[in-house]
Parts: C-alpha cells; structure tokens; sequence
C-alpha cells in the first residue's frame, strides 16, 4: 500500500512544476502575439464568426420560426417578391429562393469551422508523424517520403480536386480529408520534416536514445512536441486553404452540400444577380466577405504565429 | 555538378512516371467515358456508341489502355484528343499554353516585382502603422475568394467604366476578316515580348557589371528606346490594331492576378529581409556610415533574395496551370479551361495530358532552383 503510495505523492509535484512552466510560456507567448497587432485583427474576426456560428442553433430554437428562416429549405411568407431587399424581419434579405440569408450565413460559418479544423487536424497529423519519422531514420525512408512528398506538392491543388469531385460525391468530410491527406503528405511534411532534422541531432534525442528509448517512443515523446509549435502555425494556414477550397468548389456546383458560403454565391450566378451589384448587394457581398475574412483572419493569425513560433523574426 | 545533374535528373524521370501513374488513375477511375457525351442523342444508335468506343481503345483492359498512354507520352503526342479529335493532345496543349503562359508569366513577374518592392519597404519599417496597414491590406487581397474579386474588378473597370473589355481573348467582330490567324499573331508577340525583355536584361546586366556612370540613365533609356522601336514595328506590319486588341484584353487579368498574388512575394521578402537584417555584416555596413537605403536595397535585399527566387521559379512553373478560376471568369481560353473542360466532357487524354504537363514544368523548375541556387549562393556546391 505504502509503495503506492509514494509516486502519487511525487506525481502531483512534478505535474505541477509542468503546470506552472507552461502557464508562463503560455503567457509570454500571448503577450508576444498582442504585441504583432495583425494576429489580434485575425483573433477578433474569428471570434466574431465563432459567435455568428453558435449564435444560430439559439436564434432557430427560440426566435426564429423554422418554416421561414431555415437555412436549406426556409421560405419567407412574409415578403411579396423575392429576392427581398434587406428589412427588420430579414436583416440581409432573402435570397432568390426565398430563404433568409442571415440565417444561411450563420448556419454554414459553423461547417466552414468545422471542414477547416478537421482539414487542419488531418494534415498536421499526417505531416508531424511523416517529418519526424523521414527525420529519425534518415535515408531510404527519408528519400521515399519526400520523392512522395514532391508528387503530392506537383498535383495542382484546386485542379485535382475538380476532378475528384467528378469521381467521387465530396461534401464537407471528405473534402476536409482529401485536402487533409493531400497537404499533410505534401507540403507539411516538407516542412516539418526540415524542423525535425534541427530537433534530432539534439543532445537529448542521444541521450534519450542512451537511455534505452525506442524509436516510437523518441519520436512521439521527444521529437513530435518540440515540433508542435511550428504544426499548430501550419495548421493556421491549412484552415484558409481549406475554406478558400470549399468556397470555389462549391461556388463552381463541384460539391455535393446542402448550404456554405461558396454555394449561396453560386445561388446567386444561377439566379443571375451576379453582375447586378448594386441592385442586389445582398446576395453577394455577405458571402464573399465571409470567406474572405475569415480566410484573412485565419491566415493573419498564422503570421502572427509565426512571428513567435521563428526566434529568427522576435525583434532585436 | 554533373554527376548531381545526372542523378537528378534520373530522379526527375522516376517522379515524372510515378506521377503519370497516378494522375491517370485517378482520372480514369471518372465513370463513363467519351461515348457518355452521346447518351441523350436519339440519332446516335448503341451499336455506333460501342463503336466509338472501339475505335478509341476504350473496351480494352485498363492497364493495356495504360501502356499505350505511357508510349504515347514518351513519343510527344501524348495520344489523340477525344473532343479534338483527329488533333493530339500536345497540338491542343501547343494551342492553348501560350495564352495562359503570356497571360500567368507577366502577371508573375509583375506581382514578384512589386511585392519585393513592398517587402522591402515592410521590413524596414518594422512595428510601424505602414507594415499594420501594407500586411493586412496585402493578405486581405491574397486571401480574396478570387471569383468574388474578379468580378468585382469586371464590374468595376470593364461595366460601369468600360476601360476594358469584359472577357475573352479577341474582339470577334475586329477579327472578322483580318488576313492573319490569331495564334500566329499571337506568336510574334510573344517573340517580340521575349526579344525585348531579353536585350533589357542584358544591357541591365552589362550596365552593373560594368559601373558604367549613369547606369539608370541608360537602363531607362533602354527600354525607353525598346518599347519605342517595338511598337513602331508593329505599326509597320499593319497588324497594329489586332496586337492591341489582344493587349487590351490581357490587362485587367493581368492587374487582378497581380493584387491577388503580390502579397505572398511581399511576406515572404519581409520575413527573409528581417533574419538577413540580423546578420553582423548589416551592423558593419551601418556602422561604416552607408546610407540606411543603401544598406537595405544593397546588403540587406540582395541577401534575401534566395527564397524569393526559389518562389519566382515554382510561381513560373505553376503558372503553366494557369488559374482555372480567372480563367473561366475572364472566359481567356488557356490550360485551366482546357482541362476543366477536358474533365466535363470525359476527355481523358487531354485532361491526363494537361496535368503532366503541368507535373513536367514542375519538375523542371526544381531542378532550375537547384542549379540557379549555385549562382545565387557561393556557399552551395554539389
């Protein structure tokens, strides 16, 4: 009992010294990302479509009645013609089919969230285990991996996927996964894989490898969170792909979905509002500045990562 | 260096297959196939579908389908256009990529120059309201969802103030009876463009090697002079007025693509110009007394400049796929259309052909980063 006893006891203490080491670097590093500006720009955008995107199952469940403001199969009674300019009832109008477009706007900011963060996951996943690996064992693995990482990076990306799209029904996952594959493979594992290289000629990789250390276990517990840092950034920049991705697609009618951002625009191009932009400003420019700024956002969050992440770019 | 060549190169063959392989495959895995186009056409009976199918090769097993593929790759033909038919994929391709180089090189060249120019100014002015407003403004364009924008910049300078005209490559009703085909127009400009970008290079390249006094007055003279002689042989020909009319039309996909892509270029100079600026090579210049513009277009720029120049050579080399969405929004007719509509009518071959080509550029311009990496850097040997 008293043998148990005694690590439980030491645990706690060790943990907390982690708790309070990570707290301070947690902090620093904020500071550091409030001092670049662009990332806090990014930070407040994003925050604001956060709330758009959980603002909307509350709206539909309390004030919005489901037969008129449903984002897919809505249909405003109360407006005469449609497409009907902006009013009280409709902040944004409806769009050519009588559907309110606050409420579509809303509704697909959370799947947009969502294809990003899985598109994200999905690749830093894939590139952080390809680059420590390619980096551990060198060689053969190595040149396999990156002649493959190479091929990947060769596919032109918004081209590859039309195609796809004409093999296979894409919706939001498997979208989120093909260019979470295509990516992870490609460009990230590039990238992580150079980072790795400067981890593993580290002194504590030998000794971890002195200490009888396997190669799993000096990858996942030594090699992959000194390269977390630089895959969260990535991940930043996976998630503008990612939305800018499903944005054309959708916007082309590539994309088996039901509502996003790319596809009311396209709405609209069916409709033919499209060069009427003055007349019917609300059926195109909500849309687009919502891919766009949430692409920015996401993007200026990276840089302003990367201005932490990169001790070459802290200031003098 | 030659044996490294040597071995890069055999690699770049192995890569090239690897990826004839797969582009194929997936590309193949399309249900249906040519004869599908036909479907709905009650005048076309099955037994005249089957043989359309035989005489392509379709009913063959795929693999069989496959390694006729690969020997019409290495031939140069790179097999027979479905939708063209009787034109080969590489005369389809011949016809099309100089639209979409002319159009994605210039519109390059432009975006790296100014976002260097940008980069710069960015990096030296660290922490300041002009980098807040430059970087937000620049990544704002680089992130626009570009179908959006390019139509905003239709509406904006082709519609409401007609500057220019709102699509395609040519004015049909100009071109109705001109004595000369378009592409062969097209071809002359090109080489005009390439003669003239080439004797500027030069003489850019002789005036700083040689610290000729009033380099900048002869740079500009130069092409002062170029562009003058140029455009007075053109007048000369009497096919003025056509060049032109293609010009005009090349303008504003060319401005769009140029705010859409400045901002990486602009980044990636700034990042690179802040680790050079840390350098004690920097220190030595300021502390000598050199003027700060001297130190940062002199010692600091021409240092990161490399991955620039990597950048430039992968943009050139991807502009070969052209966008396939300024393409269809501003109707021009390159490789981006031709392979969108290569893959909606079950062209195969056109649609493979398209995607290695674009593969082989890639490649090519690895190994050109490789080996202008050796003039750019001292330090690098192989």
């Amino acid at each position: 009992m008293a043998v148990d006893v005694a690590p439980q006891d030491a645990a706690p203490s060790i943990r907390k010294v982690r708790l309070t080491l990570f707290m301070r670097s947690l902090r620093e590093n904020w500071s550091l990302f409030l001092g670049t500006r662009i990332g806090v720009i990014g930070l407040v955008i994003i925050i604001f479509y956060l709330v758009l995107a959980l603002a909307h199952p509350i709206l539909m469940n309390t004030v919005w009645e489901e037969r008129v403001y449903d984002p897919v199969v809505g249909y405003a009674f109360d407006e005469t013609r449609q497409p009907a300019p902006p009013s009280w009832n409709h902040l944004l109008g409806t769009d050519p089919l009588g559907r309110d477009v606050l409420s579509q706007l809303m509704h697909s900011a959370r799947t947009e969230f969502l294809l990003g963060l899985l598109a994200a996951i999905v690749t830093v996943t894939i590139g952080t285990t390809i680059g420590a690996v390619a980096a551990y064992y060198g060689s053969v693995v190595d040149t396999i991996l990156m002649r493959f990482a190479d091929l990947m990076v060769m596919m032109p990306g918004i081209s590859i996927l039309i195609v796809l799209s004409a093999l296979i029904g894409v919706g939001h996952f498997e979208l989120a996964l093909i260019i979470g594959i295509l990516s992870g493979f490609g460009g990230a594992s590039i990238l992580l894989k150079s980072q790795a290289l400067s981890v593993v000629v580290k002194p504590y990789i030998e000794a971890a490898r002195a200490a009888g250390g396997g190669p799993l276990h000096i990858i996942f517990v030594h090699i992959v969170p000194n390269l977390l840092p630089l895959s969260f950034l990535y991940m930043m920049f996976t998630v503008t792909g990612a939305i800018f991705s499903e944005a054309i697609l959708s916007f082309l009618g590539l994309l088996d979905v039901r509502m996003s951002w790319g596809l009311m625009i396209h709405t609209t191009e069916a409709a033919g509002y499209l060069l009427q932009v003055g007349a019917y400003w609300w059926l195109i420019f909500p849309a687009s500045l919502s891919i766009t700024l949430l692409c920015t956002s996401f993007y200026l969050v990276g840089r302003a990562m990367d201005e932490i992440v990169n001790p070459r770019l802290r200031r003098l | 260096m030659a044996r490294y060549l040597i071995s890069r190169t055999l690699q770049i063959l192995l890569t090239l297959f690897a990826f004839i392989c797969i582009v194929y495959f997936i590309v193949n895995a399309q249900p249906g196939d040519i004869s599908n186009v036909y479907a709905m056409n009650p005048e076309l009976p099955p037994d005249a579908r089957e043989r359309l199918q035989n005489q392509f090769g379709l009913n063959e097993p795929l693999w069989k389908q496959f390694l006729v593929y690969v020997r019409n790759v290495f031939t140069g033909s790179f097999g027979v256009s479905f939708s063209f038919y009787p034109r080969t994929v590489a005369d389809v391709i011949a016809e099309r990529l100089p639209r979409t180089v002319a159009l994605f090189f210039t519109a390059t060249v432009f975006s790296f120059y100014l976002g260097f120019l940008l980069g710069k100014i960015i990096a030296w002015r660290r922490g300041g309201w002009t980098e807040y407003a430059t970087t937000i403004g620049g990544v704002t364009l680089y992130t626009v969802f570009t179908p959006w924008f390019a139509l905003m910049m239709i509406w904006l300078f082709a519609f409401k103030a007609g500057w220019f005209p709102i699509g395609k490559f040519l004015d049909p009703v100009l071109w109705r009876d001109a004595p000369i085909e378009a592409n062969t127009l097209f071809g002359r400009m090109m080489l005009t463009a390439l003669a003239l970008s080439i004797i500027v290079f030069v003489v850019f390249v002789i005036t700083t090697r040689l610290r000729i006094a009033g380099a900048r007055l002869i740079q500009l003279g130069s092409i002062v002079a170029g562009v003058a002689v140029m455009l007075g042989a053109w007048r000369l020909t009497g096919h003025g007025h056509l060049a032109w009319d293609i010009v005009n039309h090349m303008v504003l996909p060319v401005f769009t693509l140029t705010l859409i892509s400045f901002a990486g270029t602009m980044l990636l100079t700034r990042n690179s110009m802040l680790e050079t600026m840390r350098e004690d090579f920097v220190l030595a210049a300021r502390a000598k007394g050199l003027p700060e513009k001297a130190v940062r277009d002199k010692h600091v720029a021409r240092n990161a400049l490399l991955p620039v120049v990597t950048s430039l050579v992968f943009s050139l080399a991807f502009a070969v796929d052209g966008g396939v969405i300024i393409e269809s929004v501003f109707s021009w007719p390159g490789m981006g259309q031709t392979l969108v509509s290569a893959a909606v009518a079950e062209d195969l071959p056109l649609a493979v052909g398209a995607f290695v080509f674009v593969g082989i550029f890639v490649l090519l311009a690895h190994l050109a980063v490789d080996v202008i990496y050796v003039f750019l850097d001292p330090r690098i040997r192989y």
